[in-house]
This record gives structure tokens, C-alpha cells and sequence, in this order.
């Protein structure tokens, strides 16, 4: 059956088919992932061979590595954003991608994030968030909600959630979007804004994990955790009128942020010809 | 892009900026002009005493080369940036500190396991911890062998002035290029900053070596077997369309990964060390004088190495047969030569700024009846020739 479905499924081009079936749990959002970031990628009519997708370490930094059919760096944890830094410097023209999750990048990796944020390096991060630790066992995270009941909070959570999305627009990001995993359509579409963009891009995903987070709080069942994401979700117009209170526990989606701004190897480039022209360096 | 540093346009610009001549530099300033010429046109760091002038040369210098400069959030940033850069065809170089080296161990056992190719220079100072920032020390000896964990090879080389830290930085980038593996480079907060005559040579003085390409596809396919015996695959760069998975997991000859399968990661792991254990001769290089006939033998590295020649010549005047060993390498360790030194001496001292790391090293190739000591001070200040030849007379 498996066979099957590879031989039917239109965006089996994009996958490393040597690398399949993939290590993700039945239920789980990061198929929903992979599948948003190839029909991107299609729409785009990016060449693969035109992409790096750099991941850090955990369940959603296998999304795309190895299952994606590009130039696959899969790194140390929380330090994707930092090697996909050096990635970009070295091939500008490329598109270069970081798929990971929300422990690794807004966790660990979170001085990463908001740095190349500032600098507005031409990367984009989709950044699968599950409000748990995975893969180690579902531990508490920087995103996990209050009250949230995980391996390692029992009794329920008790601190805040990182707003990471709204973290790195205000470092600086060219382009910032959240979505659920409920919403492939408008995902689908915000990745493919984020691909075009030239400088820093965010798309948070809010994904489900029936295994590790669900099960610990009463939504063993993934249609379950989908409905949660739904019921809600606001939109970033509607929540701009709310109250902070109001807003308590809800999923703030849409386009958070959109603007130009002097991208970091443009800049880098930019020294280069000014010190070449000023020293009368440039052959010919 | 540039990957190479040794096309007509890139030695071009380095003669039209580098007159060939005697200058008046400082070890951290030499050091930076020999990564220039060693083609080192990526540079990725976070400042730290007493290491900052080299990321000050290199941030002047590397634009006019049309090379980059970043300064990273933190050190780990800095090493991962170098490592992502490297996969794009760069000769990358990153220059830190005890503790900005204690944050890069992660990423240098990454580097090792992917065979990345990387010069990662310490400026060594005194530890523990903050300890003495400013002051030199040699305290990293093990650090640079043994910081990153799991079983891995490491090729560490140490320079003994300015002038060899220009020409042993190349030689880091020739052995990290030639055998695509991290090369750790042990400076120390003395040399880096001490300041002496210094000769910048022509371009065509200077040998560079490049990494191994794949030939075609086909060869692209393995980009972690050993398709040419010597244990060195050819790297196929990202961007080329190669399709290259590269992951710090134990992972097959075709990169992707198996950490499930004892016999994969013996079989990586092993061919990780053969690599360096059967290269010996591209990285080897030992410094020695009197070595014929010493009856008491001073091994030393690093900024110590001065002195004990200072006191090795002084015993020489005196009558006594002194001899000086120093392994400019000093990881994988010299042991073949130091056992067969060994058996022709009575003594051997060790001197070194710190507590008698390579001592532990020269102890391991040397039979019981020879009487070996370490000649140890730590605080920031380097031994005196006077205070090395009072242990020789004390042993001869």
C-alpha cells in the first residue's frame, strides 16, 4: 500500500524515496508540512537543485531532511538558522530553507533566530510548532500553553509561551505568518510568499502532536487537535481590535509582518564593491 | 564565487595588496595574512582577548580580497556559519578562546563527522574558566584532542613565533583541505600578541592545496565512502545539484542515515581515524635540534619552544649534550619519533605553560628508566631561557 501511495502522490518528485517511509508518527503534522512546502516549491517551479534545506535536530528537522530531494544540511540542535547563515553567504542565488521545530528554534536556537532576524539574511524558516519536545519524549517547551499537562509538567505548565512568530517580526523580519497546520491553503500560500521574499521569512506552524502532546491532554485523536487549532484561531486583523485576555490561549494567524529592508549578503556584496572600487581593485 | 583562492584573479589581487617584504607584525596580524594566503575567503566569529585582532585583520582585509566577514551572535553560531560556508566551496576560518573553544566543541565534532574541512584557531590563555583573559597560557593541549565527545581523530598544529604562524596557518589549511577534516589551530595569548620581524613572501612562494571534487555524478553519489583508499572521499559542494544529505548521525557511504546498524558506524568512525592515522606524512612536521647526540632532551611547543632553544644553545656552550624536540603538530602526537628519541636519552623535560599536558603525551613513548620532568608555570607569565637551563643542569 505504501508503494502505492508513493506512485500516486504528484509531489513524490521532491522526495529522497530511498530515505522512505518516513519516521513520522501516524497522525502527525509534519507530513501536512512537507507536503505545503513541495506544493510551494511546484508552484514556484523552483528546481530543487536551486534549494539547501538545513534542519537542527528533532522530529520536524526530519521533514525535509533527508525527505526532501535537495541539498539537505542536518545540523545540531537549535544551530540550523547559524549554518544556513553561512550556506546563504556562500550561494546567494540559492533559495535556502530552515525546517525545524519550535524546541529546537525558538528554544535552543532562539538567540539564532532573532539575530539573523536583525541582520535579515535571505533565509526562510518554517518553524513546526507542537508546543512539546517530541522526539526526547514530549517535555515541556518554551511554546507549550499554560496549564499544559507534558512528561515534564505534570501538575500543568505553568509558564508562558514564547511568542516566537511576533518575537522575530520584531527583530526585524522581511515577512512573518503563522498558520495551523488546519490551514493548508493559506499555508501553502504564505510559503510561497516567504520563498519570493528577499530577506529574513518566518512561517510558524502550528502542528499537531497526538503522541506526545495530545495524548497528555485529552486529544489523543489528531482530528482532535485540528478542531482545537480552528476553534481558535484568530485572525491578525480580528486580534489587533482584542483584548490581551481575550487573546489568552488563542492562535493569532494570518501575515504578522510584511516589508523591505536591506537583505545581509546584499549588504556583505555591497562593502565588497565599495572597498574593490575605493582601493581601485576591480580588474578592468 | 570564489573557492579556491589560488585562480590568477584572487593572486592577483593579493600581490597588488601584499608587497613582499619585512614587516613589523603582531602573531595574531601574521597569522591572518597567512590565511589570506592560504585562499581563506569566509571568516565567521564572536571576539574574545586575547584572539580579537585576528576578526579585526580579517574584517579590514577580507573585502578587499572580496571575501567575507561575519560576526556571529556567539561562538556555536560562528563555527556552525563556517561549517554551512564550507559546504558551499569557501576555505573557512574561525579564531577564539578557551572559553569561545569550550562552545565550539559541539560543532567541532560535527565538523569531524561530516569531514568538513575548517581551520579553527585557539588563542590559548589562562584557565579555568575567565581565569586570566588576558594573559597567555598553553592549557588546551587536551582540549583540542579530547573536547568534543565520542571517539575522534583530531589534527592539532602549533606555531613557535609570528613568522611560523604565517606559514603553519597555510599548512592548517592544506592538511584540512587535503584530508577534508577540521584542523585545530593552538596559538596562545603571548605569540598572538607579541609583535616581531615578519616576512611576507611572494604569492608563488606559497603552495596551496584544495579539496577534493567529485568527478562527475556517479562520484558524488558517496560523498562519505572511500572510492580512492586513502579514506578521503571527494566532497560534492552544495549547489551543484548533487543532491548531497549531510547529517552529524552515523550515517552510510551515501550520507544518509543508520545509527542502528553497529557495523555502519564502526565502519564510519574507523575510516574517520584511518584517514588520519594513514595520512601521517601530510600533516607530520617536528622542529629539532641536537637531536644526534642529546643525552638530555627538552621537548617543548608553542611559545615555550623559544625559550628551551634559548636553553638548549646556553647548555650546548656549558658542555652539556642538550637537545630540543618540538612537535609542531602536536596532535595526532609525534609518538613514533619521541620512542625512538626516548631510547637514546637519559632525560627528557618538558617545558610548557601549564600544569604538564604534554608531558602526559611524552610519557606514554618512553621506557621507565628514563627520568622525564615537567618544567611547569602557569599565571600568565612565560618560562625564562635561564629558568629552563637551571632544570637542565639540575638533570644532566
Amino acid at each position: 500500500m505504501v508503494k502505492k501511495i508513493y506512485s500516486t502522490y504528484p509531489m513524490v518528485k521532491y522526495l529522497r524515496r530511498e530515505a522512505l517511509p518516513t519516521a513520522l508518527c501516524p497522525g502527525c503534522g509534519g507530513g501536512t508540512v512537507l507536503n505545503a512546502f513541495a506544493n510551494a516549491v511546484d508552484a514556484l517551479k523552483i528546481d530543487p537543485r536551486d534549494l539547501v534545506v538545513v534542519s537542527g535536530i528533532g522530529c520536524s528537522a526530519w521533514i525535509a531532511s533527508p525527505y526532501f530531494l535537495a541539498d539537505t544540511l542536518h545540523t545540531t540542535h537549535g544551530r540550523a538558522i547559524a549554518f544556513a547563515t553561512g550556506v546563504k553567504v556562500g550561494l546567494p542565488d540559492k533559495k535556502v530553507v530552515v525546517i525545524s521545530g519550535d524546541g529546537d528554534l525558538a528554544s535552543i536556537g532562539g538567540n539564532h533566530i532573532i539575530h539573523a532576524a536583525r541582520r535579515n539574511v535571505d533565509i526562510t524558516v518554517i518553524l513546526v510548532n507542537n508546543f512539546t519536545y517530541g522526539m526526547t519524549g514530549g517535555q515541556v517547551a518554551p511554546t507549550t500553553p499554560v496549564g499544559a499537562k507534558t512528561t515534564t509538567s505534570p501538575y500543568g505548565n505553568v509558564e508562558h509561551p514564547l511568542p516566537i512568530a511576533e518575537t522575530v517580526a520584531a527583530a526585524g523580519a522581511s515577512y512573518v505568518a503563522r498558520w495551523t497546520t488546519a490551514h493548508v491553503y493559506q499555508l501553502i500560500e504564505s510559503i510561497k510568499r516567504a520563498l519570493q521574499v528577499k530577506g529574513f521569512s518566518l512561517v510558524e506552524v502550528i502542528s499537531q502532536c497526538p503522541v506526545q502532546f495530545g495524548r497528555r491532554n485529552r486529544m489523543k485523536e489528531p482530528a482532535e487537535m485540528l478542531r482545537w487549532f480552528l476553534k481558535n484561531s484568530v485572525p491578525v486583523s480580528r486580534a489587533r481590535n482584542m483584548k490581551p485576555e481575550e487573546l489568552e490561549g488563542k492562535f493569532i494567524v494570518g501575515e504578522i509582518v510584511s516589508r523591505k529592508r536591506p537583505e545581509f549578503t546584499d549588504e556583505l556584496n555591497g562593502i565588497i564593491e565599495e572597498v574593490q572600487e575605493r582601493l581601485g581593485l576591480r580588474e578592468g | 564565487m570564489i573557492v579556491r583562492g589560488d585562480e590568477p584573479e584572487q593572486l592577483g589581487l593579493l600581490r597588488k595588496l601584499y608587497k613582499p617584504g619585512n614587516y613589523f607584525l603582531q602573531g595574531n596580524e601574521a597569522l591572518s595574512y597567512g590565511a589570506l594566503f592560504a585562499g581563506c575567503r569566509f571568516y565567521a566569529g564572536y571576539p574574545i582577548t586575547p584572539s580579537s585582532e585576528i576578526a579585526e585583520t580579517m574584517a579590514r582585509e577580507l573585502p578587499k580580497l572580496r571575501g567575507y566577514y561575519l560576526q556571529m551572535e556567539d561562538e556555536i553560531a560562528s563555527i556552525a556559519a563556517m561549517i554551512g560556508a564550507s559546504w558551499t566551496g569557501f576555505k573557512v576560518m574561525t579564531a577564539t578562546s578557551g572559553p569561545g573553544f569550550s562552545l565550539m566543541q559541539e560543532n567541532l565534532g560535527y565538523a569531524v563527522m561530516t569531514e568538513t574541512p575548517l581551520v579553527l584557531v585557539d588563542v590559548q590563555r589562562s584557565g579555568p574558566s575567565t581565569g586570566q583573559a588576558t594573559k597567555g597560557a598553553q592549557g588546551d593541549f587536551f582540549q583540542a584532542r579530547w573536547g568534543t565527545h565520542g571517539d575522534h581523530p583530531i589534527v592539532a598544529i602549533s606555531p613557535v613565533s609570528a613568522q611560523d604562524a604565517f606559514w603553519e596557518i597555510i599548512r592548517a589549511f592544506n592538511v584540512s583541505e587535503r584530508l577534508r577534516t577540521p584542523v585545530v589551530f593552538l596559538f596562545d595569548g603571548v605569540l598572538a600578541h607579541t609583535r616581531e620581524q615578519v616576512r611576507i613572501p611572494d604569492v608563488s612562494e606559497v603552495e596551496i592545496t584544495y579539496r577534493r571534487l567529485p568527478a562527475g555524478e556517479e562520484d558524488a553519489r558517496l560523498p562519505f565512502g572511500d572510492p580512492y583508499g586513502d579514506g578521503v572521499p571527494p566532497m560534492p559542494l552544495f549547489g551543484h545539484g548533487y543532491f548531497t544529505h549531510v547529517t552529524g548521525s552515523t550515517h552510510m557511504e551515501n550520507g544518509l542515515r543508520d545509527v542502528y546498524t553497529p557495523e555502519v558506524h564502526d565502519r564510519l568512525v574507523k575510516r574517520l581515524h584511518r584517514k588520519i592515522e594513514k595520512n601521517r606524512s601530510v600533516y607530520e612536521r617536528n622542529e629539532e635540534h641536537f637531536t644526534d647526540d642529546a643525552e638530555v632532551l627538552v621537548v617543548s611547543w608553542g611559545v615555550t619552544a623559544r625559550p628551551a632553544l634559548g636553553a638548549v644553545l646556553r647548555a650546548r656552550e656549558e658542555g652539556i649534550k642538550a637537545g630540543l624536540f618540538v612537535p609542531k603538530t602536536v596532535h595526532p602526537f609525534p609518538g613514533e619519533r619521541m620512542r625512538e628519541l626516548g631510547k637514546r636519552v637519559r632525560a627528557i623535560l618538558v617545558p610548557e605553560m601549564n600544569l604538564g599536558q604534554m608531558r602526559l603525551e611524552v610519557e606514554r613513548y618512553v621506557n621507565d628508566d628514563v627520568l622525564v620532568r615537567g618544567v611547569n608555570r602557569i599565571g600568565g607569565v612565560p618560562l625564562t631561557v635561564d629558568e629552563i637551563l637551571r632544570e637542565i643542569r639540575g638533570v644532566a
